[in-house]
Order: structure tokens, then C-alpha cells, then sequence
């Protein structure tokens, strides 16, 4: 058994590689490059995997639905936008101030969330987004209601601001993508990712066998991203970032794709950041939301359907076919248990 | 030393008393039986020593530590890990994982780990079930995932609640054997259990509790004869019948 697991894993790795090092390349296909708005599609597809990715650690490996995942979110980009606009600096110490405060403001928060659990959770997740989209609205200090806009600076890595090509916002993007996928792909071979994945089907069984589900749900909330979108779009302000719309596109792409699997950020992102981003090219003149209607749609399909999500239909496919070849040798797919 | 001391616990819930000041010891390298009518207040006790129910008042010391009070977690990593008599298997993981978890606590290393789990997993007989999800065992296999899980954190006692409980009685020899097995590789076992083929015959010392009150605490051969552990189970009026006609035919 052992040995043939470890093989399947190679062959997913080398998967991976490959298709890590396609992402790399991507920007040297001229028909990619050429045309600035497929770029922008697929950057923002790398983005939005990547911080479906971070949710997707506590709501889907650790099994805790949290609504409140663009405040995290928010106050990293705050964080860069404040260094730009209002202190005229580099966005970098300004990233860096931003996830720490987020992971310090997870920290509080999640001593009143903890205690509650399943759907009550989430309920208060919701007002937490809630109350920072309110009291941010109304802060002039952060900008209030108008926001921040950034002033025109040197472009280049150190004031991550690109404007002639988005080349450099595309790896960018990747490497934030490679980072969190990565960390994701190394907890779920861990002791971390196990443990998780206990708290989530039972956190009793969980405790019983020494682990402290409170700290292990704690450390998968803080796991967060959030700067980069701000320096994408050049300005920041409370709807963009902090608001149960931000919130729920986490958590409806994770859930699309298949929350708590490595791949199901990533399918999620590629159907509705595509579908975002063509239908209001094409028919904003419907007066937008078509992309929320059609995603809606899935979104109802897949829950009734196939809970697991795009992972889960490729899984039952898979198992369809194996089925089928078994009974084609006349032998049983799988054993009594 | 014994390792577990259980002193004077007292269990309330509002006005109902669960257990009343149980005490009892259980000695490094014994196997101790916990008996009792069903609502006898052997679970509370059980979830009390554990962790999942703060006692009202007593103290348990485990190991020379006082754990009152500790929780489920921080006692089950000082060395006393449970199993549940509802079955509890994380459902979606697969029998293998779900060991592995228990072998975690006290490694971080994968390799060890996975040593481990494995180990467990061939002592309970579970191999041909390993890659399955195990919501998908049948109820003996359950109980047996609970044995290999909690047994995978190496624990220096191992609480087990009913595992013979609805099993056949060649399950019920199965798990006998593997009970003793453990604690020839020096676990100390405290098992609840209604299953009296079972605990009987192996179980150094028994401990009977009725209506939250500890009656008896003996060996198996004795406390099947004492008076109150006879009438706890059959009722005075029958408890009295049967005395009577031993007397009977202990004359004629």
C-alpha cells in the first residue's frame, strides 16, 4: 500500500510542477500578453484563488464557515494603502503592519466566535464584517467613505505599482498564489493538516486524543493575504474590501471548487472570475449582476447536486470509470467493508 | 503508587446527583473494571476522569499530578487517553488517517507516525479496511478504529467505554485478547462495561457503582457475591429469593 501512495503522490507533484511552470511561462504567449483584459483575468483568477485558498484552511480544511474573512482581507489592504497614500512611503512596511494587525484583530475576534459553533458561528462572522464595513465607512483617518486613491509614483517592485504592462502584477500575483498553495499543499501532508481535518468531523474525538482544537482553529484563521489587491487596483475604499460581497466570493469559490481540497480555490476562481470579469465586458449594459446570477445558479446546482463540488463530480467520474473497468475484468469495485 | 486516584468526586447536574463522592484507585500495569446498572453514573464518572465534565467537587489524580478540572486535551497528552461508547469516527477521513491522528500526539515526525499508526491499525485488525473512509466500517469495526486510535497516542492508561457493548461472542473473545495483549505491553486499563463474559474473567479489580454511589470495589469473585452488588442488579425482592434459596441449597 505504502509504497503505491507514494508514487500517486510523485505523479500529482510532477502535475503540479508542470503546471506551475506553464503559469510561469504564460505571460511570454503573445496571445496572452498581447491583450492587457485577458491578463487582467487571469491575474485576478490567481488572486482570488489565493485568498479562496486562505479561507479554504479554516472553512474548509478546519471545517469552520467564516463570513468574516474580508476584514482580514481589508486591513491588509488598508495597510498598503495607507503607507502610499497617506504617508507617501513605500506599500511593503505598510503589508507587513497590515497582516500582523489582521492576524492580531483574528486573534480578538476569535475569543467570542470560538465559543460558538456551526451555524452560529457564521452568523457571528457575519456581523463582525458587519461592524469593521460600518466603523470603516466613517473613519476619516483611513479615508472614511471616499477611500484612498493612489497618487501616480516610479513604477517597479519597490513601489509594486506597474502601469504600461501587468506583467508584473501577474507574478505578483503567482508567487502569492505559489505561497499559499504551497503552504496548503505542505499542511495537508502534516501533522497540522490532520489535525484540522479532526477538528473538522469531530472535535470531541479530536480533543480526546490531545488536541487543543481552540489553538489549532485559531492558527488556521490567521493564515490570510489581502495588499496586493489594493496596489492591483490602485485605490482602496470600505465596499471594495471590507463587505459580506468580498466575504462571500471566499467562500462560494471554495465552496464551487471543493472546499477543504488543495485543487478547489484554484476550479472555483477559473469559473467565477472568468464569468465576473467577460459578463461585464460584454453585458454590462444589462446592468450588472449577470455573473451573480449565473454563479448563483451553480452554486444551487452544485449544493444539491454534488456538496463536494467540482472536485467531487471529478472524483465520482473517476470512480464511474474505475467501477467500470473493474466490472469489465469481473471483479467488484470495492470490497465488503 | 496508583496511577489514577480518584478521590471523593462528586458530579452534580442542578439538583441531580450523578455520581456522590466515588473514590477508588487504579494500580500501574492492572486492569480495573467499572460495573453498574444502566444510569448508575459510570459514564459521568468516565467524563469526569477524562475531562469532558468539570467535577462539582473531589479531586482525580493522575500520575501524581492533580488533573481536576484539566481538560479533554491537556489529559489525554499527560497519558490518559478514552474511547467513546457512541461510536466516534471522524467519518470522512480514511481509517488509516483517523489512526494517525492518535499517533500525532506524540510525534510531529510523519514517518514515526505513520510507523505507528500502522502498528495500531495491525493490532486491531483493521488492515484491510485502512484506505476506506471510516464511516464506512461496520459497527465492530468502529469499535476496534476507537481501540486502534486511542491506542496510537501511546497511553499510559487506557479508559474504554463499553467496546464489547452489541459485539458477538467471538467479537467479545477478540477483543478479550487484545485486551490483554495491551496491557501484557504495560498499558493500565480502566474499561466500563456491561459485558460481564468480558470483564469478569480478566479485570484484577472491579468497581460497582449504583445510583451515583460507589457499592463494592473488589475482585470479580468477590463482588459477584456481595449483597448490594446482587441487589443493585436484581432488586431487593429477587436479591432476597436468590439468597434465600443459595441458604437453601447451601442446607440441603
Amino acid at each position: 500500500m505504502k509504497p503505491m501512495q507514494r508514487k500517486a503522490l510523485k505523479k500529482k507533484d510532477a502535475l503540479w510542477l508542470g503546471f506551475v511552470a506553464l503559469l510561469t511561462l504564460l505571460p511570454l504567449a503573445p496571445a496572452v500578453a498581447a491583450n492587457s483584459f485577458h491578463m487582467h483575468v487571469v491575474i485576478l483568477i490567481l488572486l482570488f484563488a489565493s485568498m479562496a485558498q486562505a479561507w479554504n484552511i479554516i472553512g474548509g480544511y478546519c471545517g469552520q464557515v467564516s463570513f468574516g474573512h474580508s476584514v482580514f482581507f481589508g486591513i491588509g489592504a488598508y495597510g498598503a494603502g495607507m503607507a502610499v497614500v497617506t504617508y507617501g512611503g513605500m506599500p511593503w512596511p505598510g503589508i507587513l503592519v497590515g497582516v500582523i494587525l489582521a492576524a492580531a484583530v483574528a486573534v480578538v475576534i476569535s475569543y467570542p466566535c470560538f465559543k460558538l459553533s456551526g451555524h452560529y458561528f457564521a452568523i457571528a462572522t457575519f456581523a463582525i464584517v458587519e461592524i469593521f464595513n460600518r466603523s470603516f465607512l466613517v473613519w476619516d483617518w483611513i479615508g472614511g467613505a471616499l477611500g484612498l486613491d493612489y497618487p501616480l509614483v516610479k513604477e517597479g517592485l519597490m513601489n509594486l505599482m506597474w502601469y504600461n504592462t501587468k506583467t508584473g502584477y501577474y507574478y505578483c500575483a503567482l508567487i502569492l498564489f505559489l505561497t499559499i498553495f504551497g503552504t496548503v499543499r505542505w499542511l495537508e501532508g502534516h501533522r497540522f493538516g490532520y489535525y484540522m481535518r479532526a477538528v473538522r468531523e469531530g472535535q470531541e474525538t479530536a480533543e480526546s486524543l490531545g488536541v487543543n482544537s481552540t489553538a489549532v482553529k485559531l492558527a488556521a484563521l490567521t493564515a490570510l493575504c489581502g495588499a496586493f489587491f489594493a496596489q492591483y487596483n490602485l485605490r482602496v475604499d470600505t465596499p471594495m474590501v471590507v463587505s459580506l460581497d468580498m466575504s462571500m466570493k471566499f467562500v462560494l469559490i471554495t465552496v464551487l471548487g471543493g472546499a477543504g481540497t488543495l485543487v478547489g480555490p484554484l476550479l472555483g476562481a477559473a469559473v467565477l472570475i472568468p464569468l465576473q470579469e467577460y459578463t461585464q465586458a460584454f453585458w454590462g449594459g444589462l446592468g450588472g449582476g449577470v455573473d451573480l446570477i449565473i454563479f448563483g445558479l451553480l452554486i444551487i446546482l452544485m449544493v444539491v447536486k454534488q456538496p463536494g463540488g467540482m472536485i467531487g463530480i471529478f472524483h465520482a467520474v473517476q470512480k464511474g470509470i474505475l467501477k467500470r473497468k473493474n466490472a469489465a475484468k469481473g471483479e467488484s469495485a470495492d470490497g465488503a467493508p | 503508587m496508583a496511577l489514577l486516584d480518584v478521590r471523593n468526586v462528586t458530579m452534580k447536574f442542578g439538583e441531580l446527583v450523578a455520581n456522590d463522592r466515588v473514590s477508588f484507585t487504579v494500580e500501574s500495569g492492572s486492569i480495573v473494571g467499572l460495573i453498574g446498572p444502566n444510569g448508575a453514573g459510570k459514564t459521568t464518572l468516565f467524563n469526569c476522569v477524562t475531562g469532558f465534565l468539570k467535577p462539582t467537587g473531589g479531586a482525580i489524580i493522575f500520575d501524581g499530578a492533580d488533573i481536576t478540572g484539566y481538560t479533554s486535551y491537556q489529559i489525554a497528552r499527560l497519558g490518559a487517553v478514552r474511547t467513546f461508547q457512541v461510536v466516534r469516527p471522524l467519518e470522512e477521513m480514511t481509517v488509516f488517517d483517523n489512526v494517525l491522528v492518535g499517533a500525532f500526539l506524540k510525534t510531529s515526525d510523519n514517518r514515526e507516525a505513520f510507523a505507528r499508526a500502522a502498528d495500531c491499525i495491525r493490532l486491531c485488525s483493521l488492515e484491510s479496511f485502512q484506505e476506506k473512509p471510516a464511516g464506512e466500517l461496520s459497527i465492530g469495526g468502529k469499535k476496534r478504529l476507537e481501540l486502534a486510535r486511542a491506542l496510537a497516542t501511546q497511553p499510559k492508561l487506557l479508559m474504554l467505554d463499553e467496546v464489547m457493548a452489541g459485539l458477538t461472542s467471538t467479537e467479545v473473545r477478540v477483543s478479550v485478547e487484545v485486551i490483554l495483549r495491551l496491557r501484557e505491553s504495560g498499558i493500565t486499563l480502566m474499561i466500563v462495561e456491561h459485558v460481564m463474559e468480558g470483564i469478569m474473567p480478566i479485570a484484577d479489580k472491579i468497581v460497582v457503582l449504583d445510583g451515583g454511589v460507589k457499592i463494592a470495589e473488589d475482585a470479580p469473585g468477590k463482588v459477584i457475591n456481595d449483597d448490594s452488588v446482587i441487589e443493585a442488579y436484581l432488586g431487593a425482592k429477587y436479591a432476597q429469593r436468590f439468597k434465600a434459596q443459595k441458604e437453601d441449597g447451601a442446607r440441603g
